[in-house]
């Protein structure tokens, strides 16, 4: 009953008009009708066709086949990597990605590589390494794509942070991993498990070139409050793929920001189910590419439980020939999920000719009864004429950049927190606008 | 005291085959105190006028000179025009999304002024402005153009030139798509600046409804990409009742 929404947006074809949701499923195509918002109300009857999909406890999984009446097909999930085969790029899951350049990440040789770490711990978190057959790992979210089972693989088991229950961290948790420039590929796991009651930011800062694959899950206890930031400053050349999961709990919160500045390919995927109802999860990002750097970040946030929130806003600009993002954001809205109310925004800021944005948000409603739904996805061109119109006030043509991207930035980059990481953040964002040509060396368009 | 020279200007757009010649040899001197109107039919030219002196990349001057206070303005990259005096009060301001009017009001004034305004007398300066434009305080938080009204957008205009004070301020049909509470408005804004007496007025418009509000020392007829006749406040008035008809068809007869 559930169409694919998919809303390419190349920035040459759209203007900043916003997408609504379009054909969903029939309720939802009512709900969300073109200029309705988030707060469309809540339907008196449960949309037609709607089956069992079956609960997404943590760790629950299903190997494809047929659906069952009227659902959409069930996620493949495997730890097996050889069970998704080698893709090709035609796969939908692959087919942004630029495959040659992943490949190392793909073909999967083990090797004893590791990335440097600096750790700052405060009082009441612990860092251990546990092996491959270790329970914990058992009960993880599965990989969704064969990138995130050879990590599990050959990560041969995997480092975690334990942070107490009620632990109130009187500063975030901060893992620095820095690559140290090996051609050999860097497999890590890293588990975050979180007590009940706790509140606890972690930040992982990855930086130097490297070739990673790294799996992240986050096990967010009951009623628990945890950030996880997640810093892509990565050297150019630097390839970094990854499969992050966070299983929230009940009553808990989760906020996740991502923020994607360097390397050559970052190409990550965020999954959220909830264990338990009253849960609420934001998933905020920010993303830069420069000349044919690939970033791309696929979201998908399963709601299997009632009264769950989920808010996602990621907001992506892009400059320079071969500029590449890729925003894929899936909801999943299952027939047990009454109550259920979810947000996804994704906007792209389009700074030069050359770059290529693709957003595509897809909404999946398996119940009327949910208090709101909805997504939007624009790109938008920094075009000539704004920038005529900033310079025509005196402002110099690399001021006039800072000031849009900056407050195109700035309320995502707000969300993390932590002001020495944001303006080192910010700071990294105005290097790279001050690398633009002026406005006189740029070719001119006639209009 | 500012003096803007356009000598024997020749603008066209488009290249190669595809150039268009839309100023044919442009004459005027606008100093400081003095307001000028520029009046013509649509598509004589006027807009392309204003955007050629401020520098706007889509024209190609292919003759003549613009100096100001006898400095070569066509060499001068945009932001540097702005900084010299220059100022363009636009028919069709764009949106800057993200980017707050607050934000972008001290951003301009600092770069105007080569130095950040004192805090306090700016804000000031802005609550006052502000005011005298009719304009609800919120204003200030919203982004650049973004929403606004057509009569909005045109106090933002005539709000930056109250603030960034130029030399020789060029407004392109600022008159154009606003109701009579909104003309008047906008008219009282550029009046006290002409008041204070030190800014030269270059008023480009197709209607004479707006030189009601603010009088023209000089007016000039301005017909396929040239100035064809000058005159004082009178000329107007003559415009006023027979329309640019004649002018337009002498123009089509010297052009054959």
């Amino acid at each position: 009953m559930s169409t694919d929404n998919n809303l390419d947006t190349p920035a040459e074809e759209l203007g900043s008009e916003e997408l609504a949701a379009a054909e969903t499923a029939q309720l939802a195509s009512e709900l969300f009708a073109p200029g309705v918002g988030a707060q469309a109300g809540p339907p008196t009857t449960p949309a037609s066709g709607t089956g069992t999909a079956g609960e997404a406890a943590p760790g629950a999984h299903s190997h494809g086949g047929p659906a069952p009446t009227g659902s959409p097909a069930e996620r493949f999930t495997s730890t097996d990597p050889d069970a998704f085969g080698v893709p090709t790029g035609r796969e939908e899951a692959w087919r942004f990605t630029p495959m040659k350049r992943i490949k190392p990440l793909l073909d999967g040789a083990a090797s004893d590589a590791k990335l440097d770490w600096s750790t700052d711990l405060p009082e009441g978190v612990e860092l251990l390494r546990v092996d491959a057959g270790d329970p914990l790992l058992k009960g993880l979210p599965e990989p969704v794509d064969r990138l995130a089972a050879l990590t599990r693989q050959n990560s041969a088991g995997a480092d975690v942070v334990r942070i107490a229950t009620e632990a109130q961290l009187d500063r975030p948790v901060t893992l620095g991993l820095a690559g140290s420039g090996s051609a050999d590929v860097v497999w890590g796991q890293l588990v975050v498990e979180v007590g009940a009651f706790a509140k606890a930011t972690v930040v992982l800062d990855h930086t130097g070139l490297a070739r990673y694959a790294g799996g992240v899950t986050v096990l967010v206890g009951d009623s628990a409050q945890v950030s996880l930031v997640s810093v892509q400053d990565w050297a150019p050349g630097a390839v970094h793929g990854g499969q992050y999961d966070a299983v929230v709990g009940r009553d808990a919160t989760f906020t996740q920001v991502v923020v994607t500045l360097g390397g050559d390919l970052v190409r990550l995927v965020s999954n959220v189910q909830y264990a338990g109802p009253g849960a609420s999860a934001e998933l905020f990002g920010v993303y830069f590419s420069d000349e044919t750097q690939h970033q791309e970040h696929r979201l998908w946030v399963d709601h299997a439980v009632p009264n769950c929130t989920s808010n996602v806003l990621y907001k992506g600009a892009l400059q320079g020939e071969g500029a590449r993002t890729v925003w894929i954001g899936d909801v999943r809205i299952r027939p047990a999920a009454t109550g259920t109310e979810t947000y996804e925004l994704n906007r792209n800021l389009v700074l030069t000719d050359g770059a290529r944005a693709d957003s595509v948000p897809n909404l999946e409603i398996e119940t009327g009864e949910i208090v709101g739904a909805g997504h939007a996805s624009a790109t938008g061109r920094f075009d000539d004429e704004q920038l005529f119109y900033l310079c025509s006030r005196g402002i110099d043509a690399e001021t006039a950049r800072r000031l849009v991207v900056r407050g195109f930035f700035a309320d995502v980059v707000q969300r993390i927190g932590l002001n020495e990481l944001q303006d080192r953040l910010m700071a990294s964002i105005d290097a790279r606008l001050g690398a633009l040509p002026a406005l006189d060396e740029q070719p001119v368009e006639v209009a | 005291m500012s003096v803007l020279e356009i000598r024997d200007l020749h603008v066209s757009v488009g290249e190669g085959d595809d150039a268009k010649e839309i100023l044919r040899g442009v004459d005027l001197t606008v100093r400081s105190g003095e307001t000028h109107a520029i009046m013509g039919p649509n598509g004589s030219g006027k807009s392309t006028l204003a955007y050629s002196i401020a520098g706007h990349p889509k024209y190609t001057i292919t003759g003549g000179t613009v100096t100001l206070d006898g400095e070569d303005v066509l060499a001068m990259s945009v932001d540097e025009r702005a900084r010299a005096g220059l100022f363009l009060a636009m028919q069709y301001p764009v949106e800057v999304p993200g980017v707050s009017v607050s934000n972008f009001l001290r951003t301009a004034a600092t770069a105007i002024k080569g130095e950040a305004p004192k805090l306090r007398t700016w804000v000031k300066d802005v609550k006052t402005e502000m005011a005298g434009l009719e304009m609800d305080p919120v204003f200030a938080e919203r982004n650049v153009n973004e929403g606004f009204s057509g009569g909005e957008k045109k106090r933002h205009e005539i709000l930056q030139m109250r603030l960034l004070k130029p030399g020789i301020a060029i407004l392109d049909e600022t008159d154009s798509g606003l109701d009579v509470d909104a003309l008047r408005i906008v008219s009282e804004g550029v009046n006290r600046s002409r008041a204070e007496g030190e800014i030269g007025v270059l008023l480009i418009t197709h209607y004479t409804r707006i030189l009601r509000y603010i009088k023209p020392d000089f007016v000039h007829v301005f017909v396929n990409g040239k100035v064809v006749e000058e005159g004082g406040p009178e000329l107007a008035e003559k415009l006023e009742n027979e329309g640019y008809a004649s002018y337009v068809k002498a123009s089509e007869v010297a052009s054959a």
